[in-house]
């Protein structure tokens, strides 16, 4: 028996035809309707008007008939909520089936027929079938909560069914476990701040447990549940790590990602320096290469993910660079996102065989390969130093084949190897001219007019060529319009004497011709400049340009930590955070990896910091619970920005207004007021000294008590005259970093002894750690991104400043003033992101990212990066 | 989760259509279809975004299997899961083609059903399906108690993939090593990249539940029982356990049949198997290959209109086992009007819509070499872009795992029936194919 003829009634009384039949006596009879039915539905045709025909069928000991009629219940029952009705007795009915599959049957799709008037129905067949005495029917019950939930998430609440479903996570059934993990983690999705996945210690050993005895998929739901738990210290995320680990041998891709999610997620709190966590590291490298081998598909999700993986920790694959390589038969989807990890992974160590590769690739068929092949040879010149002349030499034999995609694409490239190695490869700039006609796309023609514009003094015939493209000026796209103009401007300063006309004509076509409003803009400005002082302009137009980094496609760093959360799932694949592509309240919530624990972070400051070193080691746990709790940090940044009067004033740091430290009464009539201040690189304590008693004071002297960052007086107290009673003097004491240095707590709480002829007094104050950065805080702009890339790992802290009024270069302008540098901004999604860098006078680093939304009155998101690195200190 | 399933024939017209999710409306199929079916361009990606869906698709054949959703699933598992449904659906029915899945479309909505809840995958292993879903209708009416309790039990169970039961009158099981060697050489026989992917297939035929333990000379485990210089090497006694060296295994992943957390902590691989054929473990090697066949070629261009090539093949292993279903596939240019070939064993043939030389040679010994020359005419072209030079493919099968592999025991201890593990006949073969085993030149 064939049912394939089900497909092909398609006569016009069908309808008719098929309702007499499905009021058929006969069971066989029926049963064809019905089928027939189901055809006509998958297929799109509208069969609802045979609703009331086909749940009369419902009612039958033929389970395949049964199967049928509910299969066209889920599909119609919406469109007909009150005939679905009539399906409800039949339903509670099978509830109570003495067969469990039956039950399991009934509940699963009631829970599928989305009629609100249907789930006041289900409620009680739910709640017995979810403490059912088979498993079978409690997992498909876990499950049906979830729909229900769906449907009317009120009702799932008030009936108690979400306390019900948390119970099943005890359930002696894994399969059961399994489910009701799923069933709660896309509950608790739509709850972002619900405690429903009351995740603690005692849970997850019950999950880890499931974990063993599950299906595949169970795996996949534990696993990934467990993904959102935060371990309360290393030495749990060790546990959970080791538990998950046999996970890894998995033959199931998806449970392999999951785990990897797991590991890659709780390492983030394992000390690097623990001969577990290179363990660990180790063992992530084969099962990553074994996905590999998998369907082409899978194969490309995989790919997707490592790509996340080598950007975040690039060590663990760094010597499999192999397995990267394309395979002739590959499909385009595979090849491309090989060539991505391919250029991630290149390293001096491997450029030759990389290289070797890259120039297979970009004989291939595929127009877009190639050009990412072409690509990526630049990249590697720009990556590694040692192989920039061959890659030149590579794309300049890849120039004589003359195709006309790989010409344009290694243009593009070649500029930017000029951008990064000036005056080095200028010798192929000829063959570079032999394609000028060739070229048609506008991004090699900007290159090459760059090119030339650039090396103008050593092209002989530069005017000549710039000339041609001039003629059709108009057509240009604008790129290379900006392009053209800016290149005959450095023609003109360069060879001022044969190029006059052609200035001059190319300046009247940007600025009299075009609308385009840049293209105009640049050139009155070239054209002032130029006719004002031309000395000037050369200055300008001349002037030497910033490096450019290899660095310029990863993905930003708080984006990267998100995605690496999201590992296996859409987001790893899109590289976008699912709050991108999906609607509602899913996905909204951002996952961040957790902070490292903070005993690694000791022994890091305690090797950068030196004349630190000793004050540190006294004390290593909570040096710091302060430090690192940005707070102290976060205070002093929002002093500096409440700063009211100093919009006009960038330079010079905040001064806290003085208070009172020391109180008259307690000080046998010595009142002190203080404030700390950095003026001109030095620290100075302002004190007011007043004499509240009735005789006179002298003798003045000040000691420090040992603290964090060894502050100590740098001469003595100048109190010159005696303090009569009711004067006040105020006193500025300079201070130096040379004292004794012990961990205080807070960290920045300074113990103070003063004397008189009276009596000697005792006080604590707190400098703002503002006080601590130094001038020259700026961090090398080439290594900060390098370095930030290296340690998000390690120590990270978030804290919002709020209700400041500023947008971001006058936040900027301002913490300048402070020796809070900026060294790069950047603009994404609306927001401002200013990456920042501090040096503290023990000659720790701090290096900070802080988002700026605009128009946001509350309006500072700040997420600073607390990080401590010897790198230069040691250097 | 998964929001819905489409099957499309390669026309494009629906096969079949489950809907899980409220989020997942019908005019989802249509843009599939339109998007990427009907989409005239290669397929560059298999993950595809519209409007806001998500599209996860496979092929099978000319069939399309289409997984859709709106919110961020599991990629990987989606994917996992639609080969699993084409395993599911060829177990019961056989190859999946537009006539057997219009054949067969009540039990798949069946199977769908089972297998995927509210989009979630559950048990989809053949051996318990199909103690409850049939072909021949449900047997659901004519079951006793104990046997809707034990397929229940089954299918939540700890041992989803075997049921309790099962007798043969004679306990047999056989083990297939099958390798897949790959291998990419420069025109210069330099090895830029080799690997080994291998499988371990058993078939098991065992009475009652069965433990196994899988032992292979693996680095690893006579490493460590070198050191600790036991005596009752358990690779004396049993199968085709000669071999004495060991091979380095680069990763293994097992059926989940097998205790991973044992053989995490002491690498001894153990588990009770499912009945019949199954997948008991897939590694990778690429230390110590053996390649079974080197390609030497040489191409030499004659002018614009003329190319000579000859590629001599060597076989590389012992002489007295015998290579078979060899096939070296040599790329010929867009623009050859002719080939003249001469070889010196087997049959060579030009075949000019597949744009190569096919060379096959039935059998062939170790250490033995054999040669191909061919002249290939061209027609003048003005078509600047070179010829691209695919790598030049073979094809082979070899008696023996270029791996090294062997099977050193597989023991079956069941304590309730009675036979012990010298009364299982067992049976172990080796089979080397070539996965891509390419020679540029």
């Amino acid at each position: 028996m064939t049912d394939s003829k089900y497909f092909t009634t398609t006569k016009k009384g069908e309808i008719f035809e098929l309702k007499a039949e499905l009021n058929s006596d006969k069971k066989e009879k029926k049963k064809e309707a019905v089928k027939k039915v189901i055809a006509s539905m998958t297929v799109g045709k509208d069969v609802s008007a045979l609703f009331p025909d086909v749940v009369n069928c419902m009612q039958t000991d033929n389970l395949e008939l049964k199967k049928l009629v509910y299969l066209y219940l889920m599909n119609y029952a919406k469109s007909q909520p009150d005939m679905a009705i009539m399906a409800v007795n039949t339903f509670v009915k099978d509830c109570e089936d003495p067969n469990p599959l039956i039950r399991a049957l009934a509940v699963r799709t009631m829970g599928c027929i989305r009629v609100d008037k249907i789930t006041e129905y289900l409620c009680e067949p739910l709640r017995k079938c979810l403490k059912d005495e088979d498993p079978y029917v409690r997992k498909t019950a876990a499950v049906c909560v979830a729909k229900l939930h769906d449907i009317n998430a009120q009702l799932v609440e008030d009936q108690g069914f979400l306390d019900t479903l948390k119970d099943l996570i005890s359930d002696s059934n894994p399969m059961v476990v399994a489910n009701a993990v799923a069933a709660l983690s896309e509950i608790a999705e739509s709850h972002p701040n619900s405690n429903l996945l009351d995740l603690n210690p005692q849970t997850i050993n019950k999950l880890l447990t499931a974990l063993n005895e599950c299906t595949e998929w169970g795996q996949i739901f534990i696993l990934d549940c467990l993904a959102n738990y935060m371990p309360c210290d290393d030495r749990e995320s060790q546990s959970i790590c080791e538990r998950v680990t046999p996970r890894l041998s998995h033959a199931n891709s998806a449970v392999v990602l999951s785990a990897v999610k797991v590991l890659m997620k709780f390492m983030e709190m394992l000390p690097k320096d623990l001969d577990y966590y290179g363990t660990l590291l180790k063992k992530l490298a084969p099962p990553l290469v074994t996905l590999l081998s998998a369907e082409a598909e899978l194969q490309y999700v995989a790919l997707r993910n490592i790509n996340l993986i080598v950007q975040k920790r690039p060590e663990i694959l760094k010597h499999e660079m192999k397995v990267f390589f394309v395979k002739y038969n590959d499909p385009i989807y595979v090849k491309l996102e090989k060539l991505d990890i391919m250029i991630r992974l290149a390293s001096q160590a491997n450029i030759a065989q990389v290289l070797a590769e890259l120039k297979e690739y970009a004989t291939e068929v595929d127009v877009d390969f190639v050009r990412k092949a072409v690509r990526a040879i630049g990249r590697c010149a720009i990556k590694v130093e040692q192989s920039a002349e061959r890659c030149v030499s590579t794309l300049l034999d890849l120039i004589q084949t003359k195709v006309n995609y790989v010409v344009q694409e290694a243009i593009v490239v070649i500029k930017d190897i000029f951008r990064k190695y000036p005056n080095k490869y200028e010798s192929v700039i000829a063959t570079l001219c032999e394609n000028l006609d060739s070229l048609d796309e506008p991004e090699a023609r900007a290159a090459m007019i760059w090119i030339v514009g650039e090396y103008a003094e050593r092209i002989d015939n530069a005017d000549e060529l710039l000339e041609s493209f001039l003629e059709g000026f108009h057509d240009e796209s604008a790129q290379v319009q900006l392009q053209l103009l800016t290149a005959i401007v450095k023609l003109f300063l360069k060879k001022p004497t044969e190029t006059q006309e052609l200035v001059q004509q190319v300046l009247s076509l940007a600025t009299q011709d075009s609308d385009n409003p840049d293209l105009r803009d640049r050139g009155y400005i070239y054209w002032r400049l130029l006719s004002t002082d031309p000395v000037a302009a050369k200055e300008v137009v001349l002037a030497e340009k910033p490096l450019i980094s290899e660095e310029t496609d990863l993905i930003e760093p708080t984006l990267l930590e998100e995605l690496i959360c999201h590992i296996g799932t859409l987001a790893s694949v899109y590289h976008k955070p699912p709050s991108a592509f999906v609607e509602g309240s899913r996905g909204v919530q951002h996952k961040r990896l957790p902070a490292r624990a903070v005993i690694t972070l000791v022994k890091r400051t305690g090797l950068s910091g030196s004349n630190m070193g000793a004050g540190l080691g006294v004390a290593p746990a909570a040096m710091p619970a302060s430090l690192g709790g940005a707070p102290a940090v976060g205070g002093g940044l929002g002093d500096l920005f409440d700063l009211g009067g100093g919009v006009g004033m960038p330079t010079g740091s905040y001064v806290a207004p003085k208070t009172v430290w020391l109180l008259a009464i307690k000080a046998k009539g010595l009142e002190i007021s203080g404030t700390f201040a950095r003026r001109g690189g030095i620290i100075q304590m302002d004190l007011s000294l007043t004499n509240k008693a009735m005789s006179v004071m002298t003798d003045f002297a000040v000691q420090f008590n040992r603290n964090s960052f060894g502050l100590a007086p740098a001469g003595p107290m100048q109190v010159l005259t005696p303090l009569s009673p009711n004067q006040t003097i105020d006193v500025s004491l300079p201070l130096s970093m040379s004292g004794p240095v012990m961990k205080m707590e807070p960290l920045n709480n300074l113990q103070v002894a003063v004397k008189n002829n009276i009596d000697v007094f005792y006080f604590s104050c707190q400098y703002p750690l503002s006080l601590l950065f130094v001038e020259d805080g700026r961090f090398y702009r080439q290594v900060f991104l390098a370095t930030w890339k290296d340690i998000p790992n390690d120590s990270e802290a978030q804290f919002q400043i709020k209700d400041i009024h500023l947008n971001s270069d006058v936040a900027s302008n301002k913490l300048q003033g402070s020796n809070i540098f900026t060294i790069a901004k950047r603009t994404v999604e609306g927001q401002d992101m200013l990456y920042q860098s501090i040096k503290l006078t023990n000659g720790i680093w701090v290096l900070a990212e802080m988002r700026i939304q605009t128009g946001n009155p509350n309006y500072t998101c700040t997420v600073p990066r607390i990080v401590y690195a010897s790198l230069l200190h040691s250097q | 989760m998964i929001g819905g399933l489409f099957i499309y024939n390669h026309k494009g017209e629906v096969l079949i259509s489950r809907v899980y999710r409220d989020d997942i409306g019908r005019n989802a199929v249509d843009a599939f279809r339109v998007n990427v079916i009907h989409a005239r361009q290669q397929v560059r990606s298999p993950v595809t975004n519209i409007a806001r869906t998500s599209f996860f698709h496979i092929k099978r054949s000319n069939i399309w299997l289409a997984a859709v959703t709106k919110q961020n699933v599991n990629a990987a598992m989606v994917f996992e899961f639609l080969y699993k449904m084409c395993d599911v659906m060829s177990a019961y029915f056989g190859k999946i083609s537009e006539e057997n899945i219009k054949n067969n479309f009540v039990l798949i909505y069946e199977l769908l059903d089972e297998i995927l809840d509210f989009g979630y995958p559950q048990n989809s292993e053949t051996g318990a399906l199909k103690t409850f879903i049939t072909q021949q209708g449900i047997k659901g009416q004519h079951q006793t108690k104990e046997e809707q309790s034990q397929i229940t039990s089954q299918v939540t169970g700890q041992i989803g993939w075997r049921r309790e039961g099962i007798k043969y009158r004679r306990n047999e099981l056989f083990l297939d090593v099958l390798e897949s060697v790959n291998l990419l050489m420069s025109p210069q026989g330099q090895v830029l990249s080799a690997h080994v992917s291998g499988r371990v297939v058993m078939k098991s035929y065992l009475s009652g539940m069965p433990e196994c333990k899988f032992g292979m000379n693996d680095k690893i485990v006579i490493d460590k029982q070198g050191k600790g210089g036991t005596t009752d090497d358990p690779g004396k006694s049993e199968l085709g356990g000669s071999g004495k060296q060991s091979i380095a295994i680069d990763d293994c992943t097992f059926h989940q049949c097998v205790r991973l957390s044992k053989f995490d902590s002491e690498r001894s691989i153990s588990f009770i198997p499912p009945d019949g054929e199954y997948e008991l473990m897939r590694y990778r090697t690429t230390k110590d290959i053996i390649l079974p066949f080197r390609v030497i070629p040489l191409v030499r261009e004659v002018g614009r209109t003329k190319l000579e090539v000859k590629v001599v093949i060597k076989s590389n292993f012992k002489p007295s086992l015998l290579a078979q279903k060899i096939e070296v596939r040599i790329p010929t240019p867009l623009n050859t009007s002719g080939v003249q070939v001469i070889c010196m064993k087997g049959k060579a043939k030009y075949k000019a819509s597949e744009n190569a030389i096919v060379w096959k040679i039935k059998r062939m010994a170790g250490m033995k070499e054999s040669q191909i020359s061919a002249e290939i005419e061209l027609l003048p072209t003005n078509d600047k872009k070179k010829w691209a030079r695919p790598p030049i493919s073979m094809n082979f099968e070899v008696p023996f795992a270029p791996s090294g592999l062997k099977v050193r025991y597989l023991k079956v201890f069941e304590s309730k029936l009675n036979y012990s593990d010298h009364d299982v006949i067992k049976w172990v073969r080796y089979i080397g194919r070539s996965g891509i085993y390419e020679t540029r030149c």
